[in-house]
């Protein structure tokens, strides 16, 4: 049982949720964040106020999945979310010690196995 | 033809000039407010271009409507298209023009504020793809093209108003044409990379409230100072453009609930602009009774494109066509039936005893579309060969906002660092070339 986390360009997001359902990964958060990782930064001009947009807006997927899921997930963040340019983003994979599915209190593999799926 | 008005018409009216005035400044406001509609209806990364593509038809069609569009629409009465006797704004002075009673340069401003908005309009067509610069040059090209010349036709002295069409306020030029050109736009220009996969949605409904109010207090000045007095004319097209929008509120309310059995807000704002388009070419040509009827029975055929274009390949984003081109359509054949000479002075209908003026109507709304769309999808056609009209699909996912003018419309400054005059570095400059 894994926590995929993956941290994606905002106009991508659709595309990895495309992916994902492709992929048959149905339990999904995502919230908006935003970072900075080495990409070129972006220069704004307000009137006369030039500034370096030191942080650029992501979305961030949190996914937990059984472990035959963990490459699938892994697959379909990298298919949907790269350009190709620097800062397409990055995907963690963290060990995930208990889950508890709240409306049945299933807990573990059971919680993290979406309704209805077949595997 | 540049020789000044015959003495004796001219009349300077204090009175009219007083409410031209307030109505040339009422119909400028207009296009800020289509700007705010417009990006209310687009993603929040696409906000401030949106609103720039009708901040920018206000600087570029407000020039050449000064330098030559003017001149090709007003001056003279041939039949297709006007002189350059006020080429520049010469002789275009104090001195009324024949047949008004406010200055002639007050006739020219209150004028040029129709060709802003009408340019304005067509961007609804191609916002979220389009380049600025591209636009611009749409813009310029468009409103002589096309504008003047149906302007031309309609209240100039050509063709179309000399062969008896009626149009108070802008059912040919303004909406047909407008509409019409933005369905040739969005064909050439092409659908946006996500169209018709994802959904698309507006993200600020208050704004599309807000600007569609705006737009019908500016609409006021539009209807009520196309008669250029304060006479009876004036009168009763500010009334009816108060009667019919509010008539088809109503009815796009019961479509509304017959369809998803809930009224929705950016339905009413859209009804709100529907009707004041209704109304605009029929504004004093029909009886208050009938405009409420316009209202209501136009809404029908708005709201039918407006379900069913969707469904299309066709990424007419904004429906242009729907909102302005179907109902100008519906207004202009509308005079043909319902037009009252007790209440226009003018002419009857087909339903009080004057057939022709329906041939009249039914020959304008003909020919406007087809000139409108033909001239429109051959410009950005010809216009695509020298430049890209769109940006690539990598900057159109990034948003226009930042591609073409480097600011975003919710920039929340966090993590933004001061660039000082000496300071560089390597950076990714917006580059809207």
């Amino acid at each position: 049982m894994k926590l995929v986390i993956g941290i994606v360009r905002p106009e991508k997001a659709n595309d990895v949720l495309e992916a994902l359902y492709r992929a048959e990964v149905r339990g999904v958060s995502l919230s908006r964040v935003e970072g900075h990782g080495g990409e070129l930064e972006r220069v704004e001009t307000y009137r006369g106020t030039t500034v370096k947009m030191g942080l650029s807006d992501k979305v961030r997927f949190e996914v937990a999945v059984s472990d035959e899921f963990v490459e699938p997930t892994i697959e379909a963040l990298c298919d949907g979310a790269r350009t190709g340019e620097v800062g397409d983003g990055k995907i963690f994979v963290l060990p995930l010690e208990r889950a508890v599915r709240i409306r049945t209190g299933e807990s573990d593999q059971a919680a993290v196995t979406p309704v209805g799926a077949n595997r | 033809m540049s020789a000044l008005p015959i003495a004796a018409a001219a009349e300077i009216d204090s009175g009219d000039t007083a409410w031209m005035l307030a109505a040339t400044a009422l119909v400028l406001m207009m296009t800020p407010a289509l700007g705010l509609f417009y990006a209310g209806l687009v993603r929040s990364k696409n906000t401030l271009n949106t609103f720039m593509m009708c901040v920018g038809a206000i600087a570029v069609a407000g020039v050449v409507w000064a330098l030559v569009g003017y001149s090709l629409a007003f001056d003279g009465d041939g039949s297709l298209l006007g002189g350059l006797g006020y080429f520049g704004l010469q002789d275009v002075t104090f001195v009324p023009r024949e047949g008004t009673t406010i200055p002639h340069l007050l006739f020219m401003a209150f004028q040029a504020t129709f060709c802003i908005i009408t340019a304005a309009l067509v961007s609804g067509a191609v916002v979220e793809r389009m380049r600025f610069g591209p636009f611009l040059i749409f813009v310029a090209l468009w409103s002589v093209l096309v504008y003047s010349v149906l302007a031309h036709w309609s209240f100039g002295g050509g063709w179309l108003a000399s062969g008896g069409t009626l149009d108070f306020a802008g059912g040919i030029p303004v909406e047909m044409g407008s509409g019409f050109s933005a369905l040739a736009a969005a064909l050439v220009v092409g659908q946006r990379k996500d169209y018709g996969r994802q959904a698309l949605l507006p993200h600020n409904a208050v704004y599309v409230l807000l600007g569609a109010g705006l737009l019908w207090f500016g609409w006021f000045g539009f209807n009520g100072g196309s008669g250029f007095s304060t006479g009876d004319p004036s009168v009763l097209a500010f009334v009816n453009t108060l009667l019919t929008p509010a008539c088809s509120l109503v009815m796009w309310f019961v479509l509304d609930l017959i369809r998803g059995r809930k009224v929705t807000a950016i339905g009413a704002a859209t009804a709100i602009i529907v009707g004041c388009v209704l109304i605009t070419p029929a504004g004093a040509f029909i009886s208050p009774g009938w405009a409420m009827v316009l209202g209501a029975a136009g809404a029908l055929p708005c709201y039918a494109v407006i379900v069913w274009r969707p469904r299309t390949r066709v990424d007419e984003t904004l429906d242009v066509l729907a909102a302005h081109g179907i109902a100008g359509f519906t207004g202009i054949l509308f005079i043909g039936f319902f037009a009252s000479l007790a209440w226009n002075g003018v002419a009857d209908g087909l339903f009080f005893g004057n057939a022709s003026q329906l041939g009249d109507q039914a020959l304008a709304a003909l020919v406007t579309p087809i000139y409108a769309f033909t001239m429109t999808y051959l410009l950005l056609r010809v216009m695509g060969l020298f430049t890209p009209l769109r940006a690539s699909e990598q900057e159109e996912a990034i948003g226009m906002d930042f591609i073409q003018h480097g600011e975003e419309a919710y920039a929340s400054g966090e993590g933004a660092i001061l660039v000082m005059p000496e300071a560089d570095g390597e950076v990714m400059v917006a580059d809207a070339s």
